[in-house]
């Protein structure tokens, strides 16, 4: 067998605890200042422009980057901390979750240097949104089905094609995509795609809304028509993007916001039961709070294990597959408990509601940024079935 | 079997003890060999072995009569134990004599267990100084000579006391696994020695020790388990190829991984709190209750899985399986099952209120 999965008892450092009383006053002084309500997961106005800004302005993005691009050479476990809090709090961080995440790290390592000093910046300031031009309308999962075109003109490429589910589109200012250089070979159905820096809101890009079913818009379709791209927007190699687009996805995988989206509807659970809870409340809490607090452990390993420059990609594979799964159960086991809630708790109505969006969140859940099919047999091909 | 490279986080120190624990289970308590052994010869070698290494009182300070090995190092035995499925007393004795340790109390030679092993039953201190009560589920107590006991007078005072167990009623019972779950009674028993606790000892504490105990064992376990049956699918053919080639068999097997990851980070993570612990607080709770509900619920889920992968021949005596999938089983029900500690888990976190849930998950 492959070597055994490791997940080290990782504490944070005391200079996380600091940072994340910061934050924690900081959100609480944003709530006070009715930037956004933590209790209402399910607003519209999911874009909030100045929030990012401020964000930015603490110095919370761009955390682990190099100072030269506006970054703060701060750890993973401090960017963790920043995140989960950001997370639980319910704040509206569409804006610069993408590019803080995945994005800007993509750039710092296939974005030429001038690119990297125009753009990273910008990030670090809360400036700029990205999204992500994977999938495609006969392209999910199957990444390298893709067929939306880059052809070689004079300076750079034209794009011809349409991205879709590509969440924040409509308020993007790049993206990054894929798009397809050359045909796949017989050796290789990988060979051919290659990685993109995309301006959005130019001439030849059309971005469509699409209605998803929590009543949100997030999800666009996105359609290139003769669309220009310089060629110094290539970002890596030329028909390899398959060896950039399927490296450091731990950090992606692993992170709080892999179990915590709807974490939530437990935390109004207990304000609901209050108190004394009857036997079958705390049961049902208590293994609820030992799972999340599992899941927490695992994914805080993870985190310092790439900290110490480990590459634990299997247990960052396992933490995405459970957690997606757990915080998509959670709003379906609250809902069973909440049954027992007594009809004077004050604040029934808001768990009510926000049961009703978590329940309609729910199954995306193990859908975006690679499905539980998709990470499973990633699994397996670490544990040497495949 | 060869388990290489333990999977839990230990520091250079801890391997050395653990891996001496390792060699002398794969020497001695080979799970085929052990199968196939029906009269049960394999014990006393490897329990004299065990004993020459020091294993059996690692928490025992030196000057109490055992080896002074640190709360870490006996908790990365406990790993390797479970990994073995190791069917003798060894983690009863290593509780038992870190308990008497906390009242100063020598540690006798031979194997030991802990009364009472349940969070509902209770033994009281007589006015006489002798005790009294009933202990159901005692693992091992049948092959144990002493029994370390917690017990509680009249005032609420706690007491921990050493006992001869040829002095207590005992009525044998087989467990899950097949392992002794036997039934302790005491009836004006006069304890070899017995000295009050320190302060702040209490039953529940000794349930959290020997729960993050059975999770590490349950967890080694889920990882031998996850080896063996990657290695089978590996082997069996079935519509004419391997069954690990087919996608159903491999999702499992990544489910199973799952499980087996969420017990050994639940596990080692409470074992690490309680070895670094400066007070019992809340959040040594949640790590150990947390760590005690999901390696049971990982037992039940992963287990099912390993003998689904297995089919028909994981089912059989002949088969080692078993001797992993129904100890971890087992386990889940000594010192408090999931359920009892989800209750009192759930009590807490009620009790502290939802806004000091998060702040008491994130507390680390």
């Amino acid at each position: 067998m492959t070597a055994a999965l490791r997940f080290d008892p990782i504490r944070l450092p005391p200079k996380c605890e600091q940072l994340r009383k910061e934050v924690r006053a900081f959100l609480a002084e944003e709530i006070a200042a009715g930037t956004f309500d933590p209790h209402k997961p399910n607003r519209e106005d999911t874009d909030v422009p100045e929030f990012s800004r401020k964000v930015g302005e603490r110095g919370w993005l761009g955390m682990t980057w190099p100072k030269k691009y506006g970054g703060h050479e701060r750890s993973f476990l401090e960017r963790y901390v920043v995140t989960e809090e950001m997370r639980v709090a319910n704040a509206p961080t569409r804006r610069f979750f993408v590019a803080d995440r995945q994005s800007g790290p993509v750039l710092l390592k296939y974005a030429p240097e001038h690119i990297k000093m125009e753009i990273l910046p910008r990030i670090c300031k809360g400036e700029i949104c990205f999204a992500i031009g994977m999938s495609e309308p006969n392209s999910g999962s199957d990444l390298f089905a893709a067929k939306t075109r880059a052809t070689k003109t004079d300076g750079g490429y034209l794009i011809n094609g349409t991205k879709i589910w590509t969440s924040s589109a409509h308020i993007a200012d790049y993206m990054i995509a894929i798009f397809r250089t050359s045909p796949p070979t017989k050796e290789n159905r990988r060979h051919g795609l290659t990685q993109f820096l995309v301006k959005m809101k130019q001439p030849g890009i059309q971005v469509n809304p699409i209605g998803q079913i929590t009543g949100q818009y997030e999800f666009n379709e996105v359609v290139f028509t003769d669309y220009f791209v310089p060629d110094d927007h290539v970002l890596g190699e030329i028909d390899g993007a398959w060896k950039q687009a399927t490296s450091e996805l731990a950090y992606e995988r692993s992170g709080p916001e892999r179990f915590l989206e709807t974490y939530y509807v437990l935390t109004e659970l207990v304000r609901a039961v209050g108190n004394n809870p009857d036997t079958r409340s705390a049961e049902g809490i208590g293994r609820l709070v030992a799972q999340v607090h599992t899941m927490r452990r695992m994914s805080v390993s993870v985190a310092g294990m790439l900290q110490a420059g480990k590459e634990p990609v299997v247990e960052a594979s396992i933490v995405k597959d459970i957690g997606t799964i757990w915080e998509q159960q959670l709003p379906h086991r609250v809902r069973e408990l909440s049954a027992f809630v007594e009809e004077t708790a004050t604040n029934r109505e808001t768990l009510e509601k926000q049961l009703d969006f978590a329940i309609k969140t729910a199954p995306k859940l193990t859908i975006q940024g690679g499905t539980t099919e998709v990470l499973r047999g990633i699994i397996a091909r670490g544990l040497g079935l495949r | 079997m060869p388990i290489s490279n333990s999977g839990n986080a230990v520091a250079e120190s801890e391997n050395i003890v653990a891996e001496t624990a390792e060699k002398i289970f794969a020497d001695l308590a080979d799970a085929q060999t052990i199968n196939r052994d029906e009269k049960g010869k394999w014990k006393a070698p490897l329990w004299q072995a065990l004993t020459d290494a020091g294993l059996p009182l690692a928490w025992v300070p030196e000057d109490c009569g055992g080896s002074g090995a640190s709360l870490a190092e006996g908790f990365s035995v406990l790993s390797a134990a479970g990994r073995f499925a190791v069917a003798v007393p060894l983690a009863e004795t290593m509780l038992a004599g870190w308990l008497l340790a906390q009242a100063k109390i020598a540690s006798p030679d031979g194997e030991m267990t802990v009364v009472p092993a349940s969070p509902k039953d209770r033994i009281t201190v007589n006015a006489d100084g002798s005790l009294s009560g009933r202990a159901r589920g005692v693992p091992f107590a049948k092959a144990a000579k002493h029994f370390a006991v917690l017990a509680s007078d009249a005032k609420g005072g706690v007491s921990i006391a050493l006992v001869d167990a040829s002095k207590c009623r005992i009525e044998a019972g087989i467990g899950l696994g097949g392992d002794n779950s036997d039934t302790v009674t005491l009836d004006k028993v006069q304890p070899v020695t017995t000295k009050e606790a320190p302060q702040g000892f209490d039953q529940t504490r000794l349930m959290l020790m020997g729960g993050v105990a059975r999770a590490l064992q349950i967890a080694g376990a889920l990882e031998s388990m996850l080896e063996i049956s990657v290695r089978y699918s590996n082997e069996r053919v079935a519509f004419e190829k391997k069954i690990s080639k087919f996608q159903a068999v491999q999702h499992n097997l990544a489910r199973l991984a799952g499980e087996s990851a969420a017990a050994l980070a639940a596990a080692t993570s409470a074992a690490d709190a309680i070895a670094n612990a400066e007070t019992f607080d809340d959040e040594v709770f949640l790590e150990a209750a947390a760590a005690k509900i999901r390696c049971s619920e990982a037992a039940e889920k992963g287990g099912a899985i390993a003998h689904q992968v297995h089919g028909a021949i994981g089912f059989t005596v002949e088969h080692i399986l078993h001797r992993y999938s129904l100890r971890a089983l087992a386990w889940r029900d000594d010192f408090g099952s999931e359920s009892y500690w989800a209750v009192e888990l759930g009590k807490l976190v009620c009790n502290r209120g939802a806004d000091e849930l998060w702040p008491l998950v994130a507390s680390r």
